[in-house]
Order: C-alpha cells, then sequence, then structure tokens
C-alpha cells in the first residue's frame, strides 16, 4: 500500500444543490502536502479555493472522496487545523488576550492557567501584537486585527495552518508587513501550510509551492509548481533572484494566459 | 551632562527648554527657536463641574423652552371659564394635593418601604404599588421571553412551528387578554400579573429569535474550528453575539409592560396607578388624571432608560 503525505486531500469533490439542479465546484481534487511545507492555493475569484480550504477545515463536506491528515481521515472540524479567516472574525465582545485566550484554552489540555497565559502571551509577541493585549478588536486596524488572527491559530498549535486569503482585506504595505511576520513565523515554526491568495508575488515569496486552480465550475488542479527559493527568505534579496523572476512568470502565464479570469473574458 | 554635539547650539542662557535624546543626553533648544515659536492664548481654566453642567445646560435648555411653550399654549387654549378640558393653572389648583403630596402614606426606609394599604394613599404610593407588579410580569417575561427566543432563533423546526403562533398572539391587545386571564386564574393578583407578563413576553421572544439567527457565520466557523461545545458555544458566542438584539427587545418588552398596567389594575382594584386613573375618572377627577398620566409617561421613560443602559453595561462586559 502507498505511503500517504501528511496531508492527502484524495479525489475532492464538492457539489452544492442550487434551484437549477447540482453546482460541481471542485471536480476530483487530488493533493499531497508534506510536513512542514507551505503551499499557496492561487486562482481566480469563484475557483473553489476557499470551498477546498472549508473542505480540510471540516467546515464543507466533500460530496466525495476523503482528506487524511497524518493518516487520519478528518471530516469535522477541529483546533488541529486552526483557520486564519479573511475578516479575521475575531470576537468584538473579548479582548485581543481573551480571544486568544479561548483558542488556547481548548487546545491546551493539562497545562496550568499560568502557563495557558504565558502562552497566550508568547503568541502575541510572534505577531508583535503583545502591546495591545488588552484591547479590544474594534480599537485595532485591519493588519493589527489579522495579526491577533494569525496569533489565535498559531497559539493552537494546529497540525495543519490553513489561511484564507488573511490579506485580501489589507493595503498594500499593511499585506507586506503581514507577509514578513508570516515568513518570520515559518522560519520559526515550519509550521504546514494551506493559504489561499489573489496575489502572485504574495504567493511565491511565501510558498514552497503554488498550487494553480483551474476556472470553475468544476475547478481542477492546473499546475503545481515548486519555488525553490531558499529558506529562511527575506523579501529584498528574494525578488532580484532568477528563481523569482521564473515561478512568478509561470504563475503569471498560467493565470493570465492558459487559464484567464472569466469576468474579462466575457467583458 | 555630556557634552552636546557640535553642530547643535548651546548658548549658555537657552537651558530653559531641552528634550531627552535616546542616550539620555539633554540638549537645549537654541533660543531663537523658542522665540520664534508662538503660542495660541490659553483659555482660563474651566472647572470639569461647570463644563459638564454647561454641556447638560445646553441638551436641556430647549426641552424646556419646548415644555414651557406648551404649558402656555395648553393655558391659553383652556384658560377661559367655559373651557371644558382643565388648563395647566386648575390642574395645579385643584390637584394641589396630588402633587405635592405624592408619597403620602408611604414608609421608605433604608431596608424596607411600606405603603398604607387602601385608603389615602399619594400617588408615589399608587406607581410603587404599580411598579412592583410590572417587576414580577416583566421579570417573568424576560425569562421565558429569552429562552423561547433562543428556542426559535436556533431550531428551524421550533421557528416554523411556533413563530405563526407569536405573530398572532403579540397583535392580540392587553385588555383583550383581561377576560381570559381572568377566567384562567380567577383571582385578582396573579391576572393581573398574568396581563402584564403577556404584554411583554413577544417583543422579547422575537428580538431575541432574530438576534440568534443573525449570529454571523464567521463567530459559527470560530466556533466550529475552536470545537467549542455546546454549553460553551451558548454562554462565549451565542449570549454576547445577541445581547444587543435581546436588550432591543427587553427595552420594547419594558416599555410595553407599563402599557399593559392601567388593563391590569382595572382587575385588580383598590391600589396602583392603573386604579388611580380609574378611581379618578369615575369621580370625575380630571385634573387627577392628568397628574397621574404624566406620572405614568416620566416612570415608562425612566424605565425605558434603566433597561437600555444595563443593556449597555452587559453588552460592554460581554
Amino acid at each position: 500500500m502507498k505511503q500517504r503525505s501528511y496531508l492527502a486531500l484524495e479525489g475532492i469533490s464538492v457539489e452544492f444543490p442550487t434551484r437549477a439542479g447540482r453546482f460541481c465546484a471542485l471536480d476530483g481534487i487530488d493533493l499531497e502536502v508534506d510536513k512542514g511545507q507551505f503551499v499557496a492555493l492561487i486562482g481566480h475569484s469563484g475557483c473553489g479555493k476557499s470551498t477546498l480550504l472549508n473542505a480540510v477545515a471540516g467546515l464543507v463536506k466533500p460530496t466525495r472522496g476523503a482528506i487524511f491528515l497524518d493518516g487520519e481521515l478528518v471530516d469535522v472540524p477541529g483546533p488541529d487545523r486552526a483557520v486564519v479567516f479573511q475578516d479575521h472574525s475575531l470576537l468584538p465582545w473579548l479582548t485581543v488576550e481573551e480571544n486568544v485566550r479561548l483558542a488556547v484554552d481548548k487546545t491546551a489540555g493539562g497545562k496550568s492557567k499560568a502557563e495557558r497565559k504565558d502562552w497566550v502571551i508568547h503568541n502575541l509577541e510572534l505577531v508583535q501584537m503583545a502591546h495591545a493585549a488588552g484591547k479590544r478588536p474594534g480599537e485595532l486596524s485591519g493588519g493589527m486585527k489579522q495579526r491577533v488572527g494569525i496569533a489565535r491559530a498559531i497559539a493552537m498549535n494546529p497540525r495543519v495552518l490553513l489561511m484564507d486569503e488573511p490579506f485580501g482585506a489589507l493595503d498594500a504595505l499593511t499585506r507586506a508587513a503581514l507577509q514578513d511576520v508570516v515568513m518570520n513565523l515559518q522560519a520559526r515554526l515550519n509550521n504546514t501550510v494551506l493559504m489561499i491568495t489573489h496575489d502572485v508575488d504574495e504567493a511565491v515569496l511565501l510558498a514552497d509551492r503554488v498550487v494553480m486552480m483551474t476556472n470553475g465550475p468544476a475547478a481542477r488542479i492546473g499546475e503545481d509548481l515548486t519555488v525553490s527559493l531558499a529558506r529562511p527568505r527575506n523579501r529584498l534579496e528574494a525578488i532580484d533572484t532568477v528563481e523569482y523572476a521564473e515561478a512568478r512568470s509561470a504563475v503569471i502565464h498560467f493565470l493570465h494566459e492558459r487559464y484567464r479570469n472569466p469576468a474579462t473574458l466575457a467583458a | 551632562m555630556a557634552s552636546p554635539s557640535p553642530g547643535k547650539t548651546n548658548g549658555p542662557s537657552a537651558s530653559t527648554g531641552g528634550s531627552a535624546t535616546e542616550l539620555g543626553v539633554i540638549l537645549p533648544y537654541p533660543e531663537e527657536a523658542i522665540a520664534r515659536r508662538s503660542f495660541e492664548p490659553v483659555a482660563a481654566p474651566v472647572h470639569p463641574l461647570i463644563r459638564s453642567l454647561r454641556s447638560v445646560a445646553a441638551n436641556v435648555t430647549p426641552t424646556l423652552l419646548m415644555v414651557g411653550a406648551l404649558l402656555a399654549f395648553w393655558q391659553l387654549l383652556c384658560g377661559s371659564l367655559d373651557a371644558t378640558f382643565p388648563s395647566p393653572l386648575k390642574v395645579w389648583q385643584e390637584s394641589h394635593d396630588v402633587i405635592v403630596h405624592p408619597f403620602k402614606g408611604v414608609e421608605i426606609g433604608l431596608t424596607h418601604l411600606s405603603i398604607q394599604d387602601g385608603g389615602d394613599v399619594g400617588i408615589a404610593g399608587h406607581v410603587l404599588t404599580s411598579l412592583g407588579r410590572v417587576l414580577i410580569g416583566y421579570s417573568i417575561a424576560a425569562v421565558i421571553g429569552v429562552a423561547l427566543g433562543i428556542l426559535i432563533g436556533q431550531s428551524v423546526f421550533a421557528f416554523r412551528a411556533l413563530d405563526p403562533l407569536f405573530q398572532v398572539l403579540r397583535t392580540v391587545p392587553p385588555l383583550a387578554w383581561l377576560p381570559i386571564s381572568l377566567a384562567i386564574f380567577q383571582q385578582a393578583q396573579p391576572s393581573a400579573i398574568f396581563l402584564i407578563f403577556i404584554t411583554a413576553i413577544w417583543p422579547i421572544i422575537l428580538n431575541t429569535a432574530v438576534g440568534v439567527q443573525t449570529i454571523p457565520a464567521a463567530y459559527r466557523n470560530v466556533a466550529k474550528v475552536l470545537a467549542l461545545n455546546p454549553v460553551e458555544y451558548f454562554a462565549r458566542i451565542m449570549l454576547p453575539a445577541t445581547v444587543p438584539h435581546m436588550f432591543t427587545g427587553l427595552r420594547i418588552g419594558v416599555g410595553m409592560s407599563w402599557l399593559a398596567i392601567v388593563a391590569a389594575e382595572m382587575v385588580q382594584g383598590g391600589t396602583g396607578v392603573g386604579f388611580f386613573i380609574w378611581d379618578s375618572y369615575n369621580s370625575s377627577l380630571l385634573t387627577d388624571t392628568i397628574v397621574a398620566l404624566i406620572w405614568i409617561g416620566m416612570v415608562g421613560f425612566a424605565l425605558d432608560r434603566m433597561v437600555a443602559l444595563a443593556g449597555r453595561i452587559i453588552g460592554r462586559a460581554g
């Protein structure tokens, strides 16, 4: 029998019932991710990237196929697959510290109160947000909220970190700062990460592999590109390398030549 | 003090101002720089108490002016001798006793409150009796209303089963419940409380349900990813997310329960501001009725503000 990868998606199809019949969002997706690998999923809007991520998170049930994590079948949501949501999804009635604490309390079985508090603060320090521990999300900027969203996810010590277009709602400069945060975290923690993005540079800069999806409906994986940039990475050094330029060019050709945005085709 | 860098001016007389650098070195500002800076004239300091009094005055003055204007208009309209409706002055003269002795027959201590049973009781005594009834009926309505609201907000089946029923029942006016209430309870006290309860409960149920139904999907997803159990979901997500809607319902509910008080106290005679109105009407003391109306309005307003305040405090505490 074949040895499964750390995270293995096998023949994932997702169909939604609609008034006009069944809508097939994903059609037979196979994806294997090794432990510690950072995979970026890229594709045009509506290609089912979020559906795929939600299937791994357990928030969407695949119509066919199965997802295995470390050899175990996963089909319900759980804190071992922490999600960084696009809209950060912090609970507005809790402080920054309490938001992270809620996640820690669900995952840090057996730890004392003091240990949990230290762990919360430690994770907030990793994203440079310990200074705002007592603030509520409403008092923070978008970038700061997403830093807390990241802290909440990594504080759960997930087996896979899922990021659903984490920086999509941020301005370019804030996004770059957050990408640096993720790069630093990846250098320190070496998480297994599945990240959705629209941004070619973000995908190439952060990921070990860029998985490109074809346009929906019935989206499939079109191409799987390995980014051979050395780790740990640094934005300024990376952008001047040949590997960066090649990877960037490959992704752009895929997105804008072979699988053009259906919206611009129609226009 | 370490010697400043040669580029900086260091006049011996310019040592009044300065800024601490990271190294802890104090570099004096050049004198010309200080001279160049102009300063706005500083307004004379105003005591914070006076400032807050001023802002209160600015808020309240238009209201007071309007009330004064309305009273004057009313006096003008009903001031003639053959007017059928009493003027404000007439109200003041004829109901003088009711207005200036509201606490007649009421004994208020630090720990106890007793209202003379029957007989000659001031209007505040009647209002307090009514408030006691509203408190009981409204509290029951709040507890059951929130529980039912969560039930129909949470379960689609319960919503489909119960919502049409609630939508029909909520339009029934309090007075229409009166005979039914008497038939059920046979006694005055529980029927009066039931009337308040049945009037106040609908907005509490329906608003709580809407609050539960509109919990953002994002929060539900967070709960799923964290694998919160039902109890944790209820306490950490559902309740705090629903509090604003819940308190909208509780606010409307407290207003409605106060509206039901007159109907309720037509059942239970003898005491309460509803009875007071009924009684003054029967004795043709129209001016007393007017005084009672103003009391009811003021107390209703205060109740509304109290529930709103409670909602804000609880919403903030989360």
